[in-house]
């Protein structure tokens, strides 16, 4: 067995409009481009998200820009801010609203690892509670390094066993070539040059 | 009428008002802060409670303090109360029943200070959930917080540990020569003076 496996809709018989591919490619493919997410916006990264929505930088180039609001309809939940362990219950709950598959990203150094507040009332990272996929450096992350933590979220899921995830009881999907683990982003965007 | 005149004819008055950069400061005898604080709003127009919070003078006798923030907009003017409550009756009356905005700031002070309020509508812990059995405002707790259950949620399975405080980036040390001395270290005093208080 190869090491990477072909993925995608990469083959095409010409002039007939036919297109081979397997189910777990095609189901893959269309997950990825419709990653909704669900913006957990508690603090400052929150606004920053906001950025990432808006026309400049633009989500939905990406297939991501249907924020649902309620955890029934989305795929990802972008946790952007400080969670203090009074709304960790919260955040918790909508988590588990959220219908399978999903997945979670802690965006910003406060839902990473609690950022700056060591403090009594600061969830010392959302990983704590929530099954993190990716975590974006910054305080608040660049909207690059977000689309950044969203490609890679999505090349991920390309490499899920779509179909078989199905009969799994396992959260997450089992992949195809690398096994899953969570995604770092540094986000180091800082301008090259001078200013 | 005028602040003198005012502060003249408040109930429960303890000495003499101190003025501070044209802030006006008065103590009270907390036995009559809710007749002081209807006195003020009914008769001197002193209709907004801007602010009420506690204040822990840790290692003074009596320890707590509360301060009332209040505005009379008509008069344009501004008042502070001040209540001294010791550490082994943190029981005041609640003012709730003068300005209903008292009512959330009550209970913070309760929840940061466990300070309580009598007569208080709904005297439960605003800012930190129900439950938690510490007072973190307080200065013997240490800012890491202590160890304590947090139920329904899934944190550390139910477990609320202290943050990794070493190097943390909080208590800047003042007048140091550098700024590498003067870069923020954590104070452990306070978690140690709670140690010790725990432990004899």
């Amino acid at each position: 067995m190869s090491e990477r496996v072909e993925l995608g809709f990469d083959q095409k018989v010409e002039s007939r409009d036919i297109i081979i591919t397997r189910v777990d490619a095609a189901v893959d493919w269309m997950r990825k481009n419709s990653v909704w997410p669900l913006p957990m916006g508690l603090a400052c990264c929150g606004i920053e998200l906001m950025a990432v929505g808006a026309s400049r930088f633009d989500i939905a180039r990406f297939g991501a820009e249907v924020m649902r609001f309620s955890p029934r309809q989305s795929d990802l939940m972008i946790v952007a801010g400080t969670c203090v362990y009074k709304m960790a219950g919260v955040v918790r709950r909508v988590w588990d609203q959220m219908a399978q598959p999903k997945y979670c990203m802690a965006m910003g150094a406060c839902a990473s690892t609690g950022g700056m507040y060591r403090s009594y009332a600061v969830v010392q990272g959302v990983d704590r509670f929530l099954p993190v996929d990716v975590y974006i450096s910054g305080c608040p992350p660049r909207p690059e390094a977000v689309l950044e933590g969203l490609m890679a979220l999505q090349n991920q899921i390309q490499q899920e066993a779509a179909i078989k995830g199905m009969k799994s009881s396992e959260r997450s999907a089992p992949t195809y070539g690398q096994p899953r683990g969570p995604i770092i982003i540094r986000g180091d965007y800082a301008p090259k040059g001078k200013a | 009428m005028t602040l003198a005149t005012v502060i003249e004819k408040l109930p429960g008055r303890i000495g003499e008002p101190v003025e501070f950069r044209g802030e006006t400061t008065v103590g009270i005898d907390r036995t009559q802060i809710v007749e002081a604080c209807r006195y003020l709003k009914a008769d001197c127009g002193f209709d907004m409670l801007v602010d009420l919070s506690g204040v822990d003078n840790y290692g003074t006798d009596p320890r707590f303090e509360v301060v009332y923030e209040l505005c009379s907009l008509a008069n344009r003017s501004h008042l502070r109360l001040k209540i001294s409550i010791s550490e082994d009756d943190l029981l005041v009356d609640s003012v709730t029943g003068v300005w209903r905005t008292a009512d959330w700031h009550e209970r913070e002070a309760f929840d940061m200070f466990g300070i309580r309020f009598r007569n208080h509508p709904n005297l439960k812990r605003i800012l930190m959930w129900d439950g938690y059995p510490y007072h973190p405002l307080r200065k013997d707790f240490p800012l890491a917080g202590l160890p304590a259950e947090l139920p329904e949620t899934a944190v550390d399975a139910g477990k609320v540990n202290s943050a990794a405080m070493h190097g943390g980036p909080f208590v800047t040390a003042p007048g140091a020569a550098t700024s590498a001395k003067r870069e923020p270290r954590q104070n452990d005093t306070a978690a140690e003076r709670f140690e010790k208080k725990g432990s004899s």
